[in-house]
């Protein structure tokens, strides 16, 4: 077992003392597994021995593992079509008040209130609101945005390696054997132990 | 993991990576100083920046009469650029966009270089509405903003303002897509570097932390975006094609031109981006990445697109002759054979003729064949807008006034100016930023690697044995 981060997971003492310096920071255990398909798998043991997982972290999207992890899908897409929306009610709605009522101007002998005409323009302003609001949504609920902390686990996460982690606050040692054990048995090749 | 491949595709990624050798391939460029070749390169291009700048002087300070438009010949080369310059973003958007709803897993290799491609393109794309404008420091006019003169608003009616909220929304929409993307590979870029870069690097990555929900919200994020980025890149170059089809002038009153400028869009933006990725692939050692299967595809969407716009070229001539209408009929007659018959059979040559060489297999995946195509490509579709503007307006209803436009050296400075500015960016941007979605990359390698592939020609290596799959626990 080669330990690359700071505190190790065996440790109890040295978890304490750390808990007790970062107050505020949620002491977790991670494992790291080299490989998605073991991830997978090991996630799908925790649900079944009712382990409450701290999170995953992966270096890409890893597919299958939503359903085990009982992530529900995604409501930014409802977001997106609310922004959508006010974005055409915006465009079309201005365009209307401005031609009929605030200063009609004639083109052409074209009438006033000429609908293809600012079809173009609602269809841009749909698609500039929708997306500008479901992206900046996403960074909101992800906290993530210029200046977020940086939350490190290992540097090897963004590369190839998969993390399964558990929160350890005031849990005792028994809990510590059963995450060593459950670590071991799914094949998790690093074991360690970080406040985050 | 690695969902059913069949046969017949062959495999994107070469060399049996694993995860951690694509990391180390594509982060390494961002890690590594510039080598004599990139320098040059950037040195050339900034260049030509320079005489972009130095040509914008000249054009702001003197005002447009530096250019040799005339009151028969309004847009010159300035709205030819324009629009050659929004037509080679558009592969961008379509290859990080359309192909995702399409699931063609090969648009991970070139998607970000494609997308930072597009972006660039439109800036360059964006400077020439606005020096053609004459007083640029007015240029605050065309958007509708409560104004101290009435207030008096922009006409909502006018193509030339639909473009102006058509081509902001496709830059805003392009970034905020490409940056998503970006997101996640800064984070790689930052877990592999300390110090001051690995703070900057972690502003850029926005502190990505890659936990399963946000991975779940950011892939759902993607798909809704590429479901709104497809109907828009084809509503950017029809709006383009509407500032000419919505006109009363014989030779651009034309219903074709949508779908027209919105294949030839595509046809010159793969060109480009085949020129850019033809370069950076041996450059940047990235050629397992982007292979002779990349290019044979993207030659392919070159196939049908230049043959969609040769089927348009002699849809236009067939209608003009159809449609019984003289003024019509002398427009395509003039722009054949008429003083500009040399842009007007360069274009034919480059962007009819030249592509149908792509019906050859071996051709297609030949790699010096594609390169001097792209480039065939591009000078063709640059062509196309000069012939559809200074043909037609040379030759206007009044003999009187018929005239012949000859670009200035200002003009041609600041055309090859915007060249100097796109690589300038370009280049920077292959220094500071993986040029390959490395997440992309490493998701679709258990279906699309060299070492899980059922394709004949790749048996030869450990199949279905890599280091990764070899690791597991005893």
């Amino acid at each position: 077992m080669v330990n690359t981060s700071d505190s190790t997971y065996v440790e109890t003492s040295e978890d304490v003392h750390v808990d007790s310096v970062h107050a505020g920071g949620t002491p977790i255990v991670y494992g790291l597994y080299d490989d998605e398909v073991e991830l997978i798998e090991a996630v799908r043991k925790a649900k079944a021995d009712h382990l409450d997982i701290y999170d995953v972290y992966t270096p890409f999207p890893v597919h299958g593992l939503d359903p085990v992890m009982g992530i529900a899908e995604s409501r930014l897409h409802i977001g997106g079509f609310v922004y959508g929306a006010l974005g055409t009610l915006t465009a079309f709605g201005f365009m209307s008040w401005v031609f009929t009522r605030d200063w009609p101007i004639i083109f052409g002998g074209k009438p006033y209130f000429s609908v293809p005409a600012f079809i173009p323009i609602t269809f841009e302003l749909t698609v500039l609101f929708s997306a500008i609001g479901m992206v900046l949504s996403f960074y909101l609920i992800c906290g993530l945005g210029p200046g977020a902390a940086e939350i490190n686990i290992d540097d090897r996460i963004s590369d190839d390696k998969f993390c399964l982690a558990f929160a350890t606050k005031g849990i005792g040692q028994a809990d510590r054997d059963q995450f060593a054990d459950f670590f071991r048995s799914t094949g998790a090749s690093e074991t360690s132990a970080k406040v985050i | 993991m690695s969902a059913p491949t069949s046969s017949l595709r062959e495999p994107l990624v070469l060399g049996h990576k694993t995860y951690h050798d694509i990391t180390e391939d594509i982060c390494s460029p961002t890690e590594s100083t510039p080598n004599a070749a990139w320098v040059a390169a950037f040195i050339l291009s900034v260049t030509l920046l320079g005489l972009y700048a130095f040509c914008l002087v000249v054009t702001v300070w003197f005002g447009i009469g530096t250019w040799d438009l005339n009151r028969t010949v309004g847009w010159g080369w300035d709205i030819t650029n324009f629009v050659w310059w929004v037509g080679i973003g558009h592969a961008g958007t379509l290859i990080s966009a359309i192909l995702l709803l399409f699931r063609q897993k090969w648009r991970t290799g070139v998607n970000r270089a494609a997308e930072a491609m597009t972006i660039f393109a439109v800036v360059c794309a964006g400077q020439f509405p606005l020096i053609h404008m004459g007083r640029q420091w007015l240029a605050f006019f065309i958007f509708p903003y409560p104004n101290t003169r009435g207030p008096l608003w922009v006409n909502f009616n006018s193509p030339l303002l639909w473009d102006v909220f058509a081509i902001s929304t496709y830059l805003t929409v392009s970034l905020l897509f490409w940056y998503l993307g970006l997101v996640p590979d800064f984070a790689t870029v930052r877990d592999r570097s300390k110090g001051l870069r690995r703070k900057i690097y972690n502003i850029l990555c926005f502190g990505w932390t890659g936990a399963a929900k946000h991975w779940s919200r950011w892939e759902s994020m993607a798909l809704v975006l590429a479901g709104l980025s497809t109907p828009l890149v084809l509503s950017v170059h029809t709006i383009v094609s509407f500032d000419f089809a919505t006109s009363v002038i014989p030779g651009w009153h034309t219903t074709i031109f949508p779908p027209y400028f919105v294949a030839g869009a595509i046809f010159s933006g793969f060109a480009m981006v085949l020129t850019l990725m033809l370069i950076a692939r041996k450059v940047l050692n990235l050629e397992q990445y982007i292979t002779i299967t990349h290019i044979e595809s993207m030659n392919k969407v070159i196939l049908l697109t230049g043959s969609i716009v040769g089927v348009a070229y002699l849809t236009e001539l067939f209608v003009a002759w159809y449609s019984g209408y003289v003024y019509e009929q002398f427009a395509f007659f003039n722009r054949a054979l008429g003083p500009y018959y040399w842009s007007y059979f360069g274009m034919m040559a480059c962007n009819v003729i030249s592509p149908q060489l792509f019906w050859k297999k071996s051709w297609r995946r030949n790699i010096t064949l594609t390169f001097f195509m792209s480039i065939f490509i591009n000078i063709g579709m640059w062509f196309e807008r000069f012939v559809i503007i200074a043909t037609t307006l040379a030759r206007d209803y009044l003999p009187s006034s018929w005239s012949y436009y000859i670009p200035t050296w200002v003009e041609i400075g600041i055309f090859v100016g915007t060249i100097g500015l796109f690589f300038t960016l370009f280049l920077v941007f292959t220094r500071v930023a993986p040029v390959i979605a490395i997440a992309e990359i490493k998701h679709i390698l258990k279906s699309s690697g060299d070492q899980y592939s059922d394709h004949p020609d790749y048996q030869d290596g450990p199949v279905k044995s890599d280091k990764v799959l070899q690791n597991q626990p005893s």
